[in-house]
């Protein structure tokens, strides 16, 4: 049988001292983890990010990733979307008493996946066991440090700026909700999860300030996010509906159900809004690895609904995008 | 359809010169949703007027219907199973969804099989179906009844609150409310119903009609050909929605409707009960029927006064014009089902007002 988390795996006793040691320790390295109360840190110079998410997804395994590399991927994201380079992560782990151990190994190892490829050490952590029932399976917060270098992507945003997304969205979300509820109709689907923050340090160093202002498209999807951005601003955001790029099979479940992917949440997606002489060029450079390989222009900043997002349709309408008021829920026909 | 073309016929859309203003009627939620969310009805010439029909399954149903499914499970500890839109529908006293949050086990499902799978892996409950649709939805709700009784399933029972919509377009012109001039028919229903279920539009009252897709090409295209149709005098149906909709409609689809089903009065929201406008289940399927099954006593059926959904459904205001539209009614405390339901005409315009 495979061998489980018990309530003693997290009591600071033996079994816990054998977790940390042979399992965690192990796969995230010995000499990034830091054993002591806190770890101890050479940032460099200029000024500090400092960013936490808590990471609770049903389920943990899922096709395109798995709630490890969401961890990782999440955090390094928050911090390079303010135009910095993320350096160190902590693992802050509540596991379900009764969690498969097997489990566990595989959500470290792809985590130690996601800091190796994203250039990242994890240098802390804190592993707590709750009884069964408390949480489901395993809930991960991961905090992190970044270094603010030359550039920042918090700047004056203007009429006439361009935006710019970095692939297709939705993705996640979409596929989540088909995998949840088990649609038959839905493959071909996979997360888009990836860390975004080798792109957009490239971008930053190239193109600076002209880089306006940059949000990873997390819940509530490119919509929600513009929203925020735009929302008791003098501006509007416009969308160009036939420049979005969403893939076939997220179009295909959303109209079945109802949905709208331009809700739907992304974690590998990022929206930047950059001087619009500079788009094309930006885009060049995200087009160059992988998670900015279908990156494109969608839209602009302009003054027709200030405050507000709206998208041109292929009709040439207009229609506003609003805040979400509910969950997006299926419909009958 | 080219982008050129698709742009092409935008334009002759928005530059349309009408002879004299127009009322059209979009019978289907799907389309009503579709004009806003392709930009189509964005573009509408001057004087052309688009009118929500009663086409949105959730709008339409009477709050005695979920009155009654409430109380079923109050008095018989059933589990309701329903598609997700129902759920924060405001019934007399109460919605499925405050039920929910108080600990009633209610299931959200995306297909009726998906309830009757509930029911094969747990007997020691009783699953009930809120069967809430149109000729799109019933024939899978058919399928599923069917195979319930072959299965011998005899903890899986169905709340019918099906409906035709066909009879329900004739009582709206009968009723004479509201001026329509031409109808743009609901392709989903069609591929079922098929065209010629639609011919009592031209003969009996006659106003010519279109049967339309939903893609932004069918429905500029729908209502150029309906206005053209308007305009020369030519009472008649356009079908095009060849690629799917015949005129007989899908037989096999409708053998299973009539295996299962009688057709019956029902009761629609606003409008009242339509004779012949309802499905019920045939007598010998009394199992099956959650109605028979669970007898309940029935409390007292209460619509709020001030909201307007009745007339939005009868076509006669549009949703900004009732004075609870997007104050006291919104998506997130919906007074009425309009504003629930993502077909709702007050959800619509909600969601798309600028």
């Amino acid at each position: 049988m495979d061998e489980k988390i018990l309530m003693a795996h997290g009591n600071g006793g033996e079994l816990m001292g054998t977790l940390i040691s042979d399992l965690i320790v192990d796969i995230f390295g010995k000499d990034s983890v830091q054993l002591d109360d806190s770890a101890i840190v050479e940032p460099g110079e200029g000024n500090l990010v400092f960013t936490t998410d808590t990471y609770t997804i049903t389920p943990i395994f899922f096709e395109g990733g798995d709630i490890g590399q969401l961890a990782v991927n999440g955090t390094v994201n928050d911090i390079a979307v303010m135009g910095a380079e993320p350096k160190f992560l902590s693992c802050g782990l509540v596991l379900e008493e009764g969690f498969d151990i097997s489990s566990l190994r595989k959500i470290l190892l792809s985590m130690k996946n996601a800091v190796d490829y994203a250039g990242v050490r994890i240098v802390t952590g804190d592993t707590k066991v709750v009884e069964k029932g408390s949480v489901d399976k395993i809930f991960i917060n991961t905090s992190g440090i970044g270094m603010m270098g030359k550039y920042s992507f918090r700047n004056e945003i203007n009429p006439g700026n361009a935006v710019i997304v970095n692939g297709t969205i939705g993705d996640h979300g979409i596929s989540i909700m088909a995998e949840r509820n088990k649609l038959s109709f839905s493959k071909g689907l996979s997360s888009d999860s990836a860390p975004l923050n080798h792109m957009l340090l490239a971008v930053g160093e190239k193109f600076g300030s002209s880089v306006r202002f940059v949000r990873d498209a997390t819940r509530g999807g490119v919509a929600s996010v513009l929203n925020e951005v735009a929302g008791s601003r003098d501006f509007s955001i416009k969308l160009i509906e036939e420049k979005l790029p969403v893939r076939a099979e997220v179009n295909g479940v959303c109209e079945i159900l109802g949905l709208d992917p331009l809700y739907a949440a992304n974690e590998g997606k990022a929206v930047l809004i950059t001087d619009s002489g500079k788009a094309e060029e930006i885009v060049k450079v995200m087009r160059t690895f992988p998670e900015g390989r279908d990156a494109v222009v969608i839209g602009e900043i302009d003054l027709d609904f200030p405050g507000r997002v709206y998208i041109e349709t292929y009709v040439k309408g207009k229609r506003i995008l609003p805040l979400l008021q509910e969950d997006q829920l299926p419909r009958i026909c | 359809m080219e982008k050129d073309q698709l742009i092409k016929y935008s334009e002759l859309l928005k530059n349309y010169s009408l002879k004299r203003p127009l009322n059209i009627m979009e019978v289907c939620g799907t389309h009503t949703v579709a004009f806003f969310h392709t930009g189509v009805k964005d573009i509408f010439p001057e004087g052309l007027n688009l009118i929500d029909g009663p086409g949105c399954p959730v709008c339409v149903t009477a709050n005695g219907y979920l009155d009654r499914a409430i109380q079923i499970q109050k008095e018989h500890e059933v589990v309701l199973a329903t598609f997700g839109d129902m759920i924060k529908v405001p019934a007399s006293y109460t919605s499925l969804q405050k039920l929910k949050s108080e600990g009633v086990r209610i299931e959200i499902v995306y297909s009726p099989m998906d309830a009757l799978e509930i029911a094969k892996k747990e007997k020691d409950i009783e699953i009930v179906f809120l069967s809430v649709g149109f000729e799109t939805t019933i024939p899978t709700e058919a399928v599923t009844l069917k195979k319930a009784i072959e299965e011998n399933v005899n903890n899986f029972s169905i709340l019918t609150g099906n409906k035709l919509t066909p009879p329900a377009v004739d009582a709206l012109l009968t009723l004479g409310e509201v001026k329509i001039d031409g109808f743009i028919l609901p392709g989903h229903v069609s591929i079922i119903t098929g065209s010629d279920n639609w011919q009592f539009l031209p003969k009996k009252h006659s106003k010519p009609s279109v049967i339309s897709g939903f893609e932004p090409k069918d429905l500029i295209m729908g209502t150029l050909r309906l206005v053209q149709l308007i305009e020369n005098g030519e009472i008649e149906i356009d079908n095009l929605y060849k690629e799917v909709v015949t005129e007989e409609g899908n037989r096999l689809a409708l053998g299973f409707i009539e295996e299962l089903f009688d057709v019956t009065d029902a009761n629609w929201r606003g409008i009242g009960v339509i004779p012949g406008s309802g499905l019920k289940l045939k007598d010998k399927f009394s199992l099956y029927d959650a109605e028979k099954k669970f007898p309940v006593t029935m409390p007292e059926e209460v619509e709020n006064k001030s909201c307007r959904c009745g007339e939005i459904l009868r076509g006669l205001i549009t949703p900004p014009e009732c004075p609870l539209f997007g104050t006291v009614c919104t998506p997130r405390e919906p007074v009425g089902a309009c504003m629930v339901s993502f077909e709702g005409s007050c959800s619509a315009y909600y969601k798309y007002r600028k």
